[in-house]
């Protein structure tokens, strides 16, 4: 939604919409109240609807420049309840394996919409921080040192938060499969490709399966 | 922690790392938005009183048509008030395209027709014929046109900067932020004109 009061000119615009609005209503008023009522419900309803449709200038991708050692690769990954996934683990395997790495997993505390307006996230953080230890176990199995911090709720302002303070060089989001996955549904993997200048690789983990073979 | 904190601030150097900002909502934009909202509310109680009154009032004679409000000089007002938004707009206009002479007259005229409005209304309230305290409707009378009143002050201080400004020299095509934040004030204040002269004076 484009703020109508985001410029001079665009304020402008909008008290002349208002002129003539208020026109209408005051003609109809004039023939018959409930004219008026009907009319003024008519404008209202259309222009909280041309509003909410609006589509404003897309934010410019935010650059991420690279932090510590010239040699040494950052690698961000965010992932909650997949977050101990074998294709997870492997992707990370893989993407450590070239030389020197750091890996910072991020697991963003997801919560109910209820519990989140009103800021119970004790249970959310506690199952996301169990997740988490258990991921960091397995990697340390795995041979690869990683470290892990609990994200905001929403998994775009836990890559946004991590971008300024770890500055990686490679995002790895990992997600349930098509149909079972929220992310997905929300699109929060293409929202990060086109938000972040950075690289970006999907994982999907299918939990399901990996327990049947086990 | 601490060896990360170290990280960060090694990164920056001496300066302090570039200021987090959720680029959900742009900080301006959001401003903009809570202000706004927080004037809608301002207002809007005010006129969720009048229709109150209005569609639960048990008189012969409706409170409206008690009261003889000055429908006409009050039209001739509007006017002058919409005209001070056009000449608001060329002003701003002016100086993006580097007419320093059009910004200092929009500004001018700008800053007079608004004084015009303010003094008709005072001179209005002297004549009108009724107080505050008289009903109900008189009360909610005051009360709107009062607070819109108080806006406009508000609106012509800021025109009185930027004029004053604008005679100083400064603003330029690139720069003009300083005409720009009080014409979007001065806009908005005609919105609510709008909306407050239709429902107390013309429904």
């Amino acid at each position: 939604m484009e703020n109508p009061f985001r410029s001079e000119a665009a304020a402008f615009q909008f008290l002349l919409v208002t002129v003539g609005a208020f026109a209408l209503i005051t003609i109809a008023a004039v023939l018959n109240t409930w004219a008026g009522v009907a009319v003024f419900v008519v404008l209202t309803v259309a222009a909280i609807g041309y509003y909410l449709h609006q589509r404003g200038q897309p934010a410019p991708r935010r650059e991420v420049p690279h932090w510590g050692e010239p040699d040494e690769k950052r690698i961000l990954v965010v992932a909650n309840e997949t977050v101990a996934g074998q294709g997870l683990l492997e992707e990370i395997r893989r993407a450590t394996s070239s030389g020197r790495a750091q890996v910072l997993v991020v697991s963003p505390a997801l919560n109910s919409p209820l519990r989140h307006w009103v800021s119970d996230e004790d249970g959310a953080r506690a199952s996301a921080q169990a997740r988490l230890d258990q991921s960091l176990q397995r990697l340390g199995e795995l041979g690869v040192a990683a470290r892990g911090e609990i994200g905001d709720s929403d998994p775009l302002q836990a890559i946004e938060d991590e971008l300024r303070t770890f500055g990686p060089d490679a995002v790895i989001i990992s997600t349930h499969p098509e149909g079972r996955s929220n992310w997905l549904e929300r699109g929060i993997v293409d929202e990060a490709r086109a938000r972040f200048d950075v690289p970006i690789t999907h994982v999907v983990v299918d939990l399901e399966a990996e327990a049947e073979q086990a | 922690m601490e060896a990360h904190a170290a990280e960060v601030h090694a990164h920056h150097g001496d300066h302090p790392p570039a200021a987090n900002q959720s680029s959900r909502v742009h900080a301006s934009v959001l401003g903009m938005l809570l202000f706004i909202a927080s004037e809608v509310m301002l207002f809007g109680s005010f006129f969720t009183a009048y229709f109150f009154m209005r569609v639960v009032q048990d008189q012969a004679v409706p409170w409206h048509d008690q009261h003889h409000l000055p429908v006409f000089v009050a039209g001739i007002n509007s006017a002058i008030l919409l005209t001070s938004s056009v000449t608001m707009h060329w002003a701003l206009q002016s100086i993006k395209r580097g007419n320093r002479v059009g910004l200092q007259a929009g500004l001018v005229l700008t800053f007079l027709m608004g004084l015009t409005f303010l003094l008709t209304q005072i001179s209005e309230y002297a004549r009108i014929g009724f107080a505050p305290h008289d009903d109900a409707f008189a009360t909610i009378f005051f009360c709107l046109t009062g607070l819109h009143g108080l806006h406009v002050f508000v609106g012509l201080t800021l025109l009185a900067f930027a004029t004053t400004r604008a005679f100083r020299g400064h603003y330029s095509p690139e720069h003009h932020h300083g005409v720009e934040i009080p014409g979007i004030y001065w806009h908005f204040v005609d919105v609510m004109w709008i909306v407050v002269y239709t429902t107390i004076y013309l429904i």
